[in-house]
């Protein structure tokens, strides 16, 4: 008989089915035995977690970090981005392609899974470059480096800005019905740059690029997709141009998706006042405006997906001038946390938030996770949707503290995250 | 004691005039005054800085600046060292906190910074225990430019208040056409900068200022014409077509500033690059052109700024020994 743990008394939430009442879940070894309201007596020989009314939902998906490991351990390890990921009630993150080595060949992936089993925290995928060494020339082995476990093929931060690479990237992927995610912002327009081009960048005298440089990327891409028929998905969307783009090309019945990270919903371009390096981000914060759009796309679902393009950045690269920084926020310990602030504000219902991060990541990346259902997977995540705390960057378990969010009210605390029915974080009291 | 020699800033820094109160700003202009009197005066050095160190430390090459600096701490009694710290070490970024903390252990009473990026002085600021004077970051601030600036149109003119004053250049990689906004519209004066659409920075026009993209249209009426240089060593790419057509359209020469008024003054920071964004025929008007008195006023200004910074340290001095 395998170990059996119960989950009492949990408001029980799935955005799959639209499941949210109150009751038991029971885990077998690795997977959901049942659960509902029915559920409400314990098994003999379970181990009871009395959930006392606080949120259970299914393991949340974080489909963008910056793994750090292999290459850059100084700034984050998978070990502790997996303690980062499952104190923030994540159950499986999916690393870009931009490590060194780069993920451009299916041995990194099947490195990078290894290395997964070892740290036997959450799960952690990988997506494969689009083009070798992410230099937007040449096509990687798509085929391979799927069958290697590849979720999905991007060059990460850099565009794939080259339109007949970009429409072989598509035609090619499309065979093998493989997703492309691509950073939307025309480097022409943006190359040197480290702001959005306004007020508050002529004031601190900084290099800036013009918001309209991702709707342009994303017009030009939409085109393509129309004409290669690939799935498409469009990363980190910042401004409100580019949701409007989204909602089109939805309109029009194109498969695209896309994602935006807390900092462009929660956080404008005013957090580079005194040059606060740790809000430098790619693509850079925008206006309140585009904020406020951000918001409405993803009220609207013209944005499917809340992910946290966590990046660990040390002292060396963030205590410097501005412009000088690498880029990147740590995230995926706050992304929760920093989603829920649209709940509380009544600007999007629970379970369509929570959507974001479980169900609709899991289905563009083809994952059979992301729902409460009996025997799947018993990734699951239990959070107090009320608890009033701050964000503390000396707190973080990253390895890298540079988050922009220091100090930062928030409400909402997560209590316990399993992943395969091992308890890979414990919060409660 | 009077007001001018009991008198501090609110900021142990100098960043910037972004900060500064108008009521600042003038004690910073008063002072510099009786800097003037004292640097045209017989006895041009005081003791008042004597066992003070100052270091320039100049990350970007300068030499008016750096000069005028270095007089202004020698003319006050400071011991003055110049440091330009190898600017490619500095381009690897983290010997830029290394050099603040090796300056710091030194015991320097003031430093004085200039650096190629915007924010990189307030940076080394946070992170030293003395006062710091922003010798011009990036395209960011360069305060006492702006200081001597007003200064010289201060004593000619008599005001600041009111005045139409046109800056034409490279706006966009200026930090001294953004000190000089904040600085003439925190005085009341009417400012206006010129320049092609593509030496204009976003959003410009929330400084309170009015843009031009002629020359000949921008100067009209105006009572100062500051000229600024093509910063062409900031500029990523081709910003205007020539050199030829520039001073076609936006060098000041006679015949487009007939339509300033009669008396306009002009002024330059320097270096000037004659016969791209000025004509020497201009340049070298001494009944119109301020450019020789800034560059006076600059030394003035500069030991105003030195006096003030160092006034509460010398009141703590005490202490610490």
């Amino acid at each position: 008989m395998s170990e059996r743990t119960f989950f009492a008394n949990a408001r029980l939430l799935d955005p799959a089915s639209g499941l949210d009442e109150t009751g038991g879940l029971l885990v077998e070894g690795r997977i959901i035995a049942g659960f509902g309201a029915h559920l409400d007596t314990p098994p003999d020989d379970a181990d009871v977690i009395d959930c006392d009314g606080f949120c259970l939902s299914p393991g949340l998906i974080d489909m963008r970090v910056h793994l750090g490991e292999p290459g850059a351990e100084h700034k984050e390890t998978l070990t502790t981005l997996s303690q980062a990921a499952a104190k923030g009630g994540v159950t499986a993150v999916v690393g870009l392609p931009n490590t060194d080595p780069p993920v451009d060949d299916a041995a990194v992936v099947e490195f990078l899974a290894r290395r997964g089993r070892e740290v036997h925290g959450v799960k952690v995928f990988a997506y494969g470059a689009a083009t070798k060494a992410m230099e937007g020339k040449r096509l990687t082995e798509v085929g391979l480096l799927k069958q290697a476990g590849a979720l999905g093929f991007t060059d990460g931060l850099h565009a794939v800005s080259d339109a007949v690479v970009m429409r072989r990237v598509l035609a090619y992927a499309s065979g093998f019905d493989a997703l492309v995610l691509q950073h939307v912002e025309e480097p022409d327009l943006t190359h040197g740059t480290v702001a959005t081009e306004g007020e508050i960048a002529t004031r601190l005298g900084l290099p800036a690029g013009p918001a309209i440089a991702e709707a342009m990327m994303l017009e030009r891409d939409l085109r393509l997709v129309e004409l290669t028929g690939a799935r498409y998905h469009a990363t980190q969307i910042s401004t409100g141009a580019a949701v409007s783009e989204l909602a089109g090309a939805k309109r029009r019945g194109l498969d695209v998706s896309a994602d935006t990270a807390p900092a462009y919903f929660a956080l404008n371009e005013t957090s580079l006042m005194d040059y606060r390096t740790f809000a430098r981000l790619s693509p850079p914060l925008r206006s309140e405006d585009d904020r406020r759009e951000v918001v409405q796309g993803l009220i609207s679902g013209a944005i499917d997906v809340i992910a946290s393009d966590h990046w660990g950045q040390d002292q060396e690269t963030k205590r410097l001038p501005f412009a000088q920084a690498e880029p990147g926020a740590v995230g995926t310990e706050t992304m929760l946390q920093l989603a829920l602030e649209l709940y509380h504000r009544g600007e999007i219902p629970l379970l369509d938030l929570l959507a974001k991060m479980t169900i609709n990541p899991a289905n563009l990346l083809g994952l059979e996770l992301g729902t409460l259902a009996v025997g799947r997977s018993a990734d699951i995540t239990v959070f107090d949707l009320d608890r009033p705390c701050r964000i503390d960057a000396d707190n973080l378990a990253s390895k890298s503290k540079n988050t922009p969010f220091d100090g930062r009210p928030v409400q909402g605390m997560v209590m316990a995250t399993m992943v395969d029915g091992r308890m890979i974080y414990d919060g409660r009291d | 004691m009077t007001f001018l020699e009991s008198s501090s800033l609110a900021s142990p820094h100098l960043l910037g005039i972004e900060n500064l109160t108008p009521s600042e700003i003038n004690l910073l202009l008063d002072l510099s005054e009786h800097y003037v009197d004292m640097n045209r005066s017989g006895s041009k050095k005081t003791d008042l800085l004597r066992g003070r160190t100052i270091i320039n430390v100049f990350f970007e090459s300068s030499t008016r600046t750096r000069t005028s600096f270095e007089l202004a701490g020698k003319r006050l009694g400071a011991d003055v060292i110049n440091i330009s710290p190898e600017v490619s070490a500095v381009r690897k970024g983290e010997t830029l906190l290394d050099t603040a903390l090796t300056l710091n252990a030194m015991h320097a009473d003031l430093l004085v910074v200039r650096h190629p990026e915007s924010g990189a002085v307030q940076l080394i600021a946070e992170k030293v225990s003395c006062s710091v004077v922003n010798g011009g970051d990036g395209a960011h601030e360069h305060p006492t430019q702006a200081l001597l600036d007003a200064l010289a149109i201060r004593r000619r003119v008599g005001r600041l208040h009111g005045l139409i004053v046109a800056i034409s250049g490279d706006i966009a990689h200026s930090r001294v056409a953004r000190s000089n906004m904040l600085l003439l519209k925190t005085m009341g004066a009417d400012v206006r900068v010129i320049a092609p659409p593509t030496l204009i920075p976003a959003d410009i026009d929330r400084y309170g200022v009015e843009v031009f993209h002629d020359l000949a249209e921008g100067v009209r009426d105006a009572d100062i014409v500051m000229m600024l240089r093509l910063q062409q060593e900031r500029m990523r790419g081709s910003f205007i077509p020539s050199t030829s057509e520039y001073f076609h359209f936006f060098g000041l020469d006679r015949a487009k500033l007939a339509n300033a008024k009669p008396d306009a003054l002009i002024m330059h920071p320097g270096p000037m690059n004659r016969g791209v964004e000025i004509d020497s025929d201009v340049a070298d008007d001494i009944n119109r052109s301020l450019i020789q008195e800034q560059v006076e006023m600059g030394v003035a200004v500069r030991m105003a700024c030195l006096d003030l910074l160092t006034r509460d340290l010398s009141n703590n001095a005490g202490d610490e020994a």
